[in-house]
């Protein structure tokens, strides 16, 4: 987004194939590495630890990534579009604290859920609204917002806490729907299949490649831009209003602090799926097999006890060791080709 | 010349000045000339940082790592400190220069080299700063007394009434606004930022100079490790977190463009001022200091409305209008 070597600039031979073919090469290279790196981390999880093998504490491990996501699939589309939201996890927390003073005033279980969806939609609108109406770049006004949001919700509960849900209401963080499959991961299931098909199966995705690749471009072949990129805005909020609501339903409480920090880590899951941050290219499959390699290696390290903040290293490693390889990769390509590629151009 | 009433800085001074005479009419004991003198020390590492930030912003790049960086090389300090107490304070301080322009180096590095995206680099190196902390400190606090008195003492000497930490402040405001205005690195920041593929025809290397800034704000985050730890006595892992987005919102409060190439040191001064005055003045005025996160929100995004606003009039449309859909 803001890398403009001379090089992205004239658009270098080697990076255009790739941005024109969206489907099948990147599926075969980019996604199948990564899966070998989800089965690979999968075995040593299951040597190292003997209870990692267990179907319960697998599907414990479900929980604490698909609530981030099923943000990132929306963040997916977002940043192949150009744009990124860097205020998903204060619109979380946004919407929590309004379903934590819903729950107060004793708002039941289906008016929760309505307020949290809500309340993320109002949130996402906001965002595209300033952005695309005022022309404002995304990164800096979702940085505005990031502070906004969660401002907001510390002048509303300050140091206090809300934890007056309805019993009912923890199904939706705590709940199973068949054997150990949770409504968490059925749930990011059907969202993740429903991504996959509005991104590569209709027009409306192929819109959003043609904004992110070339905005005036896409504008003169009769793309609303504006509007595409208002929408996904609008999708990233309710996208977060939903993890918003399986969230709260988990831990069964509300404080302004909930939710700290992830939306580096929903950055991070899109990035290591394979979409470019520079906006123009991305599957769902890799995001999908991305948030099962953060879930599993989160939980691995859990297992054998490691602290949370040494897991946001290997997080911050894992985000630039795996934009670094493909580019590095090619910079030793492009210098093994040599000379006689260079008298080409 | 631009007339004065058109120019950014002077309306900027204008409304810290408005919302100072403002927060006087309801508590006029903060306009006394002595505390006004606190809230500029108290707001001194924010505009260090500022400037560090200005300069990476104006090259098109972000540097969200500032505020682990400030961390990280406060903690090497202090536990340096507190291991060996008899090692003397310049060495300290440049210990602390060196570790932040290390990891300034690192970042620089990551984005000059191996050509990734400045937000993603300062994303992931926000946490491996964070999470090196804990690695180093394990966990532990380094309290006051862990500190050599010289160490917690120097910021705090009053030279002409000010505290040399307010001074540091001054000197590097005036070291940089020189840097900018008269050095080629300073100049080469706004040829990089304002048009990349014009500054590469002009002779100068886009990446080179965005190392360059990356550099500088590390440089200026280590002396504020330093600066923060020893003001506060204490040390651990989540000191300044966050506070990259405060120093973020100064500098675009300061009217310095995300677009890059736009810019300058009195803008983000006092958009750092802003900031320091809205924070210091919210509980003399018996305002709850729950509020001081919304606000900051809000006058980002105020800010870079109005930015945008002004910027649009000029030049060529067509091509500007291209420019910001994209």
């Amino acid at each position: 987004m803001t890398d403009h070597t001379l090089d992205t600039l004239a658009g270098s031979p080697g990076t255009l194939p790739d941005r024109l073919d969206l489907g099948w090469r990147r599926w075969m290279r980019w996604e199948v590495l990564l899966l070998a790196v989800a089965i690979g981390i999968f075995l040593i999880n299951s040597f190292a630890s003997p209870y990692f093998l267990d179907p319960w504490n697998l599907s414990d491990a479900t929980f604490n990534f698909t609530e981030k996501a099923i943000i990132a699939l929306a963040m997916a589309l977002l940043i192949i579009a150009g744009d990124i939201d860097l205020s998903v996890a204060s619109i979380i927390a946004l919407a929590s604290v309004t379903m934590g003073a819903a729950a107060e005033a004793g708002v039941g279980t289906p008016g929760l859920v309505a307020v949290g969806l809500l309340t993320g939609l109002a949130a996402g609108a906001f965002n595209g609204f300033l952005i695309t109406r005022f022309q404002l770049p995304s990164i800096v006004v979702t940085i505005g917002t990031m502070s906004l949001f969660r401002g907001i919700c510390y002048i509303a509960l300050g140091d206090g806490v809300y934890r007056n849900y309805p019993s009912s209401f923890a199904w939706f963080g705590q709940g199973y729907v068949w054997w150990v499959f949770s409504f968490e991961l059925a749930l990011f299931a059907v969202l993740a299949f429903l991504f996959g098909l509005l991104l590569h199966k209709t027009v409306f995705g192929r819109q959003i490649f043609a904004v992110g690749n070339n905005p005036v471009a896409a504008l003169f072949s009769g793309v609303r831009v504006q509007k595409v990129r208002f929408s996904l805005f609008l999708l990233t909020g309710l996208a977060s209003g939903i993890a918003s609501i399986l969230l709260t339903a988990r831990v069964g409480s509300t404080r302004p602090s909930i939710a700290l920090g992830w939306e580096l880590e929903v950055v991070t899951m899109v990035v290591l799926g394979g979409v470019s941050i520079m906006g123009g290219s991305g599957t769902i499959v890799g995001v999908v097999i991305a948030a099962f390699v953060m879930g599993l290696v989160t939980f691995g390290f859990g297992l054998l006890n490691v602290p949370g903040i040494v897991m946001s290293i290997f997080v911050g490693l894992l985000l630039i060791g795996v934009i670094a390889l493909p580019i590095g990769i090619r910079k030793l390509a492009r210098r093994w080709q040599g000379v006689s590629g260079r008298a080409k151009r | 010349m631009q007339p004065l009433i058109r120019n950014r800085e002077f309306l900027l001074a204008l409304v810290v000045i408005a919302l100072i005479a403002l927060i006087g009419l309801r508590a006029p004991e903060f306009v006394t000339p002595g505390n006004l003198a606190q809230v500029f020390t108290d707001t001194s590492i924010l505009m260090m940082l500022a400037l560090g930030q200005m300069a990476v912003i104006m090259t098109r790049c972000i540097d969200l790592s500032v505020a682990a960086n400030l961390a990280l090389s406060g903690m090497v300090v202090a536990m340096v400190n507190a291991a060996n107490p008899a090692i003397p304070m310049p060495v300290l301080l440049l210990l602390t220069l060196v570790v932040g322009g290390a990891l300034g180096v690192v970042n620089g590095l990551l984005v000059w080299r191996v050509g990734i995206p400045s937000i993603v680099v300062t994303l992931g190196t926000l946490s491996i700063y964070r999470g090196t902390i804990f690695l180093l400190s394990g966990g532990a606090w380094i309290n006051a007394h862990q500190m050599s008195p010289a160490f917690i003492g120097l910021p705090r000497v009053e030279f002409l009434g000010l505290p040399l930490l307010a001074w540091t402040a001054i000197v590097i405001v005036l070291l940089v606004a020189a840097a900018i205005a008269w050095t080629r690195l300073g100049r080469a920041f706004y040829a990089v930022g304002g048009n990349p593929t014009a500054a590469v025809y002009a002779g100068l290397d886009v990446g080179r100079t965005q190392f360059a800034a990356y550099v500088m704000s590390g440089l200026l985050a280590g002396l504020c490790g330093y600066l923060w730890v020893s003001r506060y006595a204490v040390a651990y892992v989540d000191i300044a977190g966050g506070f990259e987005l405060d120093v973020i919102a100064a500098c675009v409060i300061g009217g310095v463009s995300i677009a890059g190439g736009i810019g300058t040191v009195g803008g983000a001064v006092l958009g750092a001022l802003f900031l320091g005055i809205t924070k210091n003045a919210l509980p003399v005025i018996g305002v709850s200091p729950f509020w001081q996160m919304a606000i900051s929100g809000g006058v980002i995004i105020a800010a870079v409305i109005i930015n945008a606003r002004s910027g649009r009039r000029r030049g060529r449309l067509i091509l500007r209008e291209a420019q910001a859909q994209s």
